[in-house]
C-alpha cells in the first residue's frame, strides 16, 4: 500500500501535462511524469520516493506514436516495452527489449519510463545510443530535439520538468549486423550482471552497456579500443577491462571481479559474432 | 483533464469489473489489487510480494494479462478488468485441476489470469511463447510441470 496521497492528472496534449507539471510543482507538489508507474509505485510503496503529484501521460497523442516519418522512426515514451517488441519495427531495439523484465510487466513499462528511471539498468537505452538517436523533448520554453548522447548517456540529465516526448531514429541503422546479450546471476529475466547491445557499422563497431556499472552508457573511448586493428582481440579486450570509465559493480548480484569475468567472456563473444558478420 | 489546477486526489467512480460496473471510493494512491480485493472483496487476486515479481496478483485489463500490484486504480477507469471471479467454468479452469497444477494455490489465480490472456492472445502459441509468458509468474510450490501441461490440454485441444 501507498502510505500517502498524491494527485493525479491525466493530460490530453503535452502543452496540459507541462503546465500541470509547473501549476503542482509551484504549489510545492514535487510532481512527477507517470509512465508506466511500474517504479513509482515500487518506490512509493517503500517510501524511496513521495511525489505530491503524478502526472499520467498515456493519453498524449506523441507520446503514443511508433511509425516512419520519412527516414526516420518515432517511438512515444508511453509505448510499452511488448509494443515494441510485437511490432519490430527496429530489430535490435526489439530483441533487447524481449528479455527486460517479464512478459505480464512489459505490458506496462513504458519506454520513457526505462530511460528516465531510478533504476540504473535502462536497458532500452542501449539500442537507441548505438544508432544516435534524437530525443523530444518538452518543457515550458517548448519542445527541443537533442541526441539521445546528451542527455540520457549515463545518468539522465533532463532538465527539471522536462518531459521525454519521443525517440526518433534513422532506419538507415535498422538493418546492420548487431548483438544484444543479457547475462544474468540466475533467471533470464533477472537484472542483468552484463548487458552488450552492439551493432556493426562501415565504421567500425559500436557497444553500449548495462549491468556492469551503476549507469548505462557508451563510451567512444572503449569503441576506439574496440576497433584498433594493431591489437590482437584479447588484448582489446584486457585494455577496455583495464581502462573502464567508471567503477565495475560490487553488489549481491555479483562481485566486481565476477562482473569483469563475465564482461570479458561476453566481449570476446560479441567481437567474434560481429566480426564475422559481413556488412 | 480537470478544469482546476488541482489533480485527484480522491474521487468516486465505477470499475468495470467482471462485466458489472462497480462503484468504488479510491484515492489515487490506492493500486488495483488493493481496491479489487479490500473494496470489492474479490480476493482471487493475491498480494504476493507488491513488488511486480511474483504475479500472483495478475488480472486481465482490456485483453492484456497485467500485475494489479503495479497499476493504480484510477489508470484502470475506461477499462474492462477481468479478475479470477469472473472467469465461469473456462477450459484453463478445468485444466488446471485435471493436472494437478496446483498445491497450496496462492499462485493459481494469477497463474490462470495470464494463461486466460495467452490463449485468447495466441491460441495457438509454440512452446517458445508459452515459455515467455510463464516467466512471469511465481510458484513457489513448483507446480511448473504441471502448469505446462495445463495451458497445453486447452492449447493443444484448440
Ligand atoms: C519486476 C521488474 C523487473 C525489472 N527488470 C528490469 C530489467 O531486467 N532491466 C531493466 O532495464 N529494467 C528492469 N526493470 C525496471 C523497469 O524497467 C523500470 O523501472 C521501468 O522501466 C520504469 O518504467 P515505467 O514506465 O513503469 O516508469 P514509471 O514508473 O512511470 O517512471 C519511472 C521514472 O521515470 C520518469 N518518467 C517516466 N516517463 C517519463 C517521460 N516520458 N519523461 C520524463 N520522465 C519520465 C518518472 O517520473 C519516474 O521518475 C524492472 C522492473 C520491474 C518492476
Ligand atoms: S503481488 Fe503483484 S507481482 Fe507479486
Ligand atoms: S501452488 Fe503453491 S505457490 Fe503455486
Amino acid at each position: 500500500m501507498i502510505s500517502f496521497d498524491f494527485e493525479y492528472f491525466k493530460p490530453a496534449t503535452v502543452e496540459e501535462a507541462v503546465r500541470a507539471f509547473w501549476q503542482a510543482e509551484a504549489r510545492g507538489k514535487a510532481p512527477i511524469y507517470y509512465g508506466g508507474g511500474t517504479e513509482i509505485i515500487t518506490m512509493a510503496r517503500l517510501d524511496q520516493l513521495r511525489p505530491g503529484a503524478v502526472i499520467d501521460i498515456k493519453g498524449l497523442p506523441e507520446c503514443n506514436d511508433m511509425r516512419f516519418r520519412g527516414e526516420q522512426l518515432a517511438i512515444g515514451a508511453a509505448r510499452t516495452l511488448t509494443d515494441v517488441e510485437e511490432t519490430p519495427l527496429f530489430p535490435l531495439l526489439a530483441d533487447t527489449v524481449r528479455d527486460v523484465a517479464d512478459h505480464t510487466n512489459r505490458n506496462k513499462i513504458t519506454v520513457g519510463g526505462n530511460l528516465c528511471g531510478r533504476f540504473f539498468y535502462r536497458e532500452v537505452l542501449l539500442p537507441f545510443l548505438l544508432v544516435d538517436s534524437l530525443v523530444v523533448l518538452a518543457g515550458p520554453k517548448g519542445m527541443r530535439t537533442v541526441p539521445v548522447h546528451q542527455v540520457l548517456n549515463g545518468a539522465p540529465s533532463l532538465a527539471r520538468g522536462e518531459l521525454l516526448v519521443q525517440v526518433l531514429s534513422d532506419r538507415r541503422y535498422f538493418g546492420l549486423p548487431y548483438v544484444t546479450v543479457k547475462k544474468t546471476k540466475m533467471e533470464r529475466i533477472d537484472y542483468p550482471l552484463v548487458r552488450i547491445a552492439a551493432l556493426r557499422t562501415e565504421q567500425g563497431i559500436r557497444m553500449a552497456f548495462s549491468g556492469v556499472s551503476d549507469i548505462p552508457f557508451r563510451s567512444l573511448r572503449i569503441e576506439a579500443i574496440l576497433n584498433d586493428a594493431t591489437l590482437s582481440l584479447a588484448e582489446r579486450i584486457d585494455r577496455v577491462i583495464a581502462t573502464w570509465p567508471v567503477p565495475i559493480l560490487n553488489d549481491i548480484i555479483g562481485s566486481a571481479a565476477y562482473r569483469a569475468f563475465v564482461l570479458r567472456n561476453t566481449l570476446r563473444d560479441t567481437m567474434t559474432a560481429l566480426e564475422r558478420r559481413s556488412l | 483533464m480537470n478544469n482546476t489546477d488541482r489533480g485527484i486526489v480522491k474521487c468516486e467512480l465505477e470499475l468495470l469489473v467482471n462485466g458489472k460496473r462497480q462503484p468504488v471510493v479510491i484515492r489515487s494512491a490506492d493500486t488495483l489489487l488493493r481496491v479489487l480485493r479490500e473494496q470489492l472483496g474479490l480476493t482471487g487476486a493475491k498480494a504476493g510480494c507488491e513488488n511486480g515479481d511474483c504475479g500472483a496478483c495478475t488480472v486481465i485489463v482490456s485483453g492484456t494479462a497485467v500485475k494489479s500490484c503495479l497499476m493504480l486504480a484510477i489508470e484502470a477507469r475506461g477499462s474492462r478488468i477481468t479478475t479470477i471471479e469472473g472467469l465461469e467454468d473456462a477450459p484453463i479452469q478445468q485444466a488446471f485441476i485435471d493436472h494437478f497444477a496446483f498445491q497450496c494455490g496462492f499462485c493459481t489465480s494469477g497463474f490462470i489470469m495470464n494463461c486466460q490472456a495467452l490463449i485468447d492472445r495466441h491460441p495457438d502459441a509454440n512452446e517458445a511463447v508459452i515459455t515467455e509468458w510463464l516467466r512471469s509468474n511465481i510458484c513457489r510450490c513448483t507446480s511448473y510441470e504441471e502448469i505446462r501441461k495445463a495451458i497445453h490440454a486447452v492449447i493443444d485441444r484448440e
